[in-house]
């Protein structure tokens, strides 16, 4: 999967959590949450559309280590299937 | 229950009590006395009063008129009617020169306080020497005070307090409504100061007096009918205006439609519309519209003449129109 | 030679227009002929000639307007020869006035005065107005239509005058008590962690939740904290609404109802929860779900506040505050211990309620939240 479509791909269904999102002002390495003012349930909406998204599940448990942006590409990057399997949602709107 | 009485009755009413409150008080007039006026309005005052105090009088407006002036500056009051406003012209020089003028040429030294009653207006089919509308040219004159009752109460109980004034009072009474009949309370006296809203709306203030309130509240109820809520305000005084009144009229309904059976040019419709331009300019939300006689002498054919005037469902169109095609609801 | 001018015919005269000549070159002229007819403001004069002679020529046309002592024609004395007379200086004709233009006007749409005023007071900008009065002008109700359907800002200042003036009311009319109390979420916390552990994401519950659920339950059981007081009396009320505050992203808030929460379960609470948080978002909320909450509930622990003290929304009586839940030290059993704790509180209505039915409120949330599987 690459790397700047997902990063894009990411900011669009943030945006629709939080519409007024600017991604030129967004420090992808900084706390999510406050950044853009999410609290618990716009940022669970905001998992549950990656997870519908991605197919990726994400444990509660892991809800921890989705802090930045950043954390959340490189864990998409390493939880989901290689781009080779041409599966998800991303491969096909590549196409 | 109050009675209905019409408005010529009422009218007579008023002259019979002023005649017997104030021994000053006396009617002159052509045809006042043994023919009993030319719209019947004092039929019968001669045998109640005597010849004194209801005097017929020569077919010389020039000369009653001035007569009349003489008696009030001698202390009298006088009631002088003139047969209809085409006729009054004949007595202007009395009117303007000496009448509305003598407070201030001497000074205040010497008041008139003269009544003159005329009937004006037209739809009798008398043409055009008997019909016209001429009260906006009284309405210009600095010192005269100048009334419309147009309904039977105001009818009763205008004539007291304008005889009560000090200086020339004019009332003009609309031909057509002397058949008028309305309810009439115990005299409460009017004042003969202010306009009067005859029907609360939102939609648009209609402004009118006279012989065209009746037609006017009869194409507010054709508006209502159409979601359409016209306030209309009848002056009742044409000199001085109520300026007030109108002004804060337009601040609630921001429309106003002028219905003025006289000819447009120059006319009191053009006189509330300017002052509306200067006192309520930011208030309107859209022009001001006039509906007026149309500019001839009136006709004698009766198709003619009721082309010639404003009538309802040209006031009722002239609202519309005014309110625009949003507000008028099909 | 002799030179005729305009001569004055009155004595207020300044000026005349041609009318007609009356000669023509080569014509014998005597003293007293009329030579031309000329207009004046008072009428059409004729000029008089006071000379003999021949008529040479005409300097001017008809129709032209000239001042007085304007040279018009031109005699001959007798005698004298046509070709000893130098051209004619004929007087310039003035530069024609020039033509009154005003600048093309600008297109300006019909606005009227009363829709100008307001929309400079609303600040609504007349260009994108389409008008509907006579001849199109923008109307007065035009103004206020397109006033109304502005997004933004607008509505935030809506919003805020509306937030301002029931909480305004609220401060007046509500004589308020507050209560606060540290809740130990050891227990809660466990179970939401087990719980969801098998769950999809769609279906996870949020401590919040369990927040409601405990109240709603409470409020149950407390009725003169669940209610409207109106008209100098307290109506408690059956079902438990428990309206729950909303920040909207761009300011403001909101606080819908969660219907007859304390029949539902946790699970239920949750999925009308989601649902309520993103139609509040998206602005469809139904009339009802914004009069009818019994009670509020108001969660600032997604901020970094240990506690809120709230303001109660008139005609409800009570309104339960929720920190952020933090790890504290925390003496359980007789030793210190690490624990997840919030401090919840409580804002109540002095008219409806005293402190000591506040504080077995505010127990009984306490209490619930230690046995979530109960709830």
């Amino acid at each position: 999967m690459d790397e700047r479509q997902l990063r894009s791909d990411l900011i669009g269904l943030l945006q629709r959590v939080a519409p007024e999102v600017d991604p030129g002002e967004l420090d992808a390495a900084e706390p999510l949450r406050r950044q853009v003012d999410l609290d618990s349930i716009d940022f669970l909406n905001f998992l549950i559309s990656i997870n519908r998204q991605f197919k990726v599940s994400i444990p509660e448990s892991d809800y921890e280590k989705l802090r930045s942006l950043d954390d959340i590409v490189s864990y998409l990057l390493k939880a989901m299937p290689a781009p080779s399997g041409g599966s998800g949602k991303a491969s096909t709107s590549a196409v | 229950m109050s009675p209905r009485v019409t408005y010529r009755d009422a009218m007579r009413e008023a002259l019979r009590e002023a005649l017997q409150r104030d021994p000053r008080v006396f009617l002159m007039g052509e045809d006042v006395g043994m023919y009993g006026g030319s719209y019947a309005v004092s039929k019968g005052l001669l045998a109640e009063f005597g010849p004194e105090r209801i005097r017929d009088t020569p077919l010389s407006e020039l000369g009653f008129v001035g007569a009349g002036i003489g008696a009030a500056l001698g202390g009298m009051r006088p009631i002088v009617e003139i047969m209809t406003v085409n006729f009054s012209l004949l007595a202007l020089d009395q009117l303007v020169n000496t009448a509305a003028s003598l407070r201030h040429m001497s000074g205040g030294q010497f008041h008139v306080p003269l009544v003159v009653r005329m009937a004006t207006g037209a739809g009798r089919q008398l043409a055009a020497q008997h019909s016209h509308s001429l009260e906006g040219w009284y309405a210009h004159v600095p010192g005269l005070r100048v009334l419309a009752p147009a309904t039977v109460e105001d009818a009763r109980d205008m004539l007291w307090p304008a005889l009560q004034e000090e200086d020339p009072v004019i009332i003009f009474e609309h031909a057509l409504l002397y058949n008028v009949e309305g309810p009439l309370e115990p005299g409460a006296g009017a004042d003969i100061r202010h306009a009067r809203i005859r029907r609360p709306g939102r939609d648009l203030t209609v402004v009118t007096f006279g012989g065209m309130l009746n037609p006017v509240l009869g194409a507010t109820e054709e508006l209502a009918r159409a979601g359409i809520e016209a306030e209309v305000i009848d002056l009742r005084v044409l000199r001085p205006l109520d300026d007030a009144t109108i002004c804060a009229s337009v601040r609630r309904t921001h429309r106003v439609l002028i219905v003025d059976e006289e000819w447009r040019s120059g006319s009191l419709a053009a006189e509330i519309s300017a002052r509306i331009m200067e006192q309520a300019f930011f208030e309107l939300d859209a022009p001001v519209q006039r509906l007026c006689g149309a500019e001839v002498p009136v006709p004698y054919a009766r198709h003619l003449e009721e082309a010639a005037l404003p009538r309802t469902p040209a006031i009722v169109e002239a609202a519309r129109r005014l309110v625009g095609v949003a507000g008028a609801a099909p | 030679m002799i030179e005729v001018k305009l001569p004055s015919l009155g004595a207020d005269m300044d000026e005349g227009t041609l009318l007609e000549w009356r000669v023509h070159p080569g014509d014998e002229v005597s003293k007293g002929d009329i030579l031309a007819v000329v207009d004046t403001t008072k009428a059409a004069l004729d000029v008089e000639c006071w000379h003999s002679g021949k008529v040479f020529d005409l300097l001017v046309e008809p129709g032209r307007t000239m001042k007085v002592g304007t040279p018009m024609l031109r005699l001959l004395e007798p005698g004298e020869n046509a070709a000893s007379i130098p051209p004619a200086r004929v007087p310039a004709a003035p530069a024609p006035p020039p033509a009154v233009t005003a600048p093309p006007a600008a297109a300006r749409r019909p606005v009227s005065p009363a829709a100008r005023r307001r929309a400079d007071e609303l600040k609504v900008s007349l260009d994108s107005i389409q008008g509907t009065g006579p001849d199109g002008a923008v109307t007065l109700k035009d103004v206020e239509a397109a006033a109304q359907a502005r997004p933004g800002r607008d509505r935030a200042a809506d919003m805020r005058r509306l937030i301002a003036a029931a909480m305004s009311r609220s401060k007046r009319e509500i004589p308020h008590y507050y209560q606060t109390d540290d809740v130990p979420l050891a227990a809660a916390t466990e179970w939401l962690r087990t719980t969801n552990l098998g769950r999809p994401i769609t279906e996870r519950i949020l401590l919040a939740a369990l927040f409601i659920r405990a109240v709603a339950e409470a409020a149950r059981r407390h009725p003169d904290m669940n209610g409207f007081y109106v008209a100098d009396e307290f109506r408690p009320s059956a079902p438990v609404h428990v309206g729950m505050a909303i920040a909207l992203r761009g300011g403001g808030l909101i606080a819908p109802a969660i219907h007859s929460a304390e029949q539902k379960s946790v699970t239920e609470i949750m999925r009308d929860l989601s649902d309520l948080v993103a139609r509040t978002r998206a602005g469809k909320l139904r009339r009802d779900e914004l009069a009818d909450p019994t009670i509020t509930l108001t969660s600032l622990g997604d901020e970094s506040v240990r506690a809120v003290h709230g303001v109660i929304y008139a005609p409800q009586v009570a309104l339960v505050g929720i920190g952020q839940v933090r790890e504290r030290a925390w003496v359980s059993n007789g030793a210190v211990v690490a624990m997840p704790v919030v401090t919840i509180t409580l804002a109540a209505d002095h008219r409806v309620s005293d402190g000591h039915a506040g504080a077995r409120f505010l127990a009984d949330i306490g209490e619930r939240l230690q046995h979530p599987e109960k709830l």
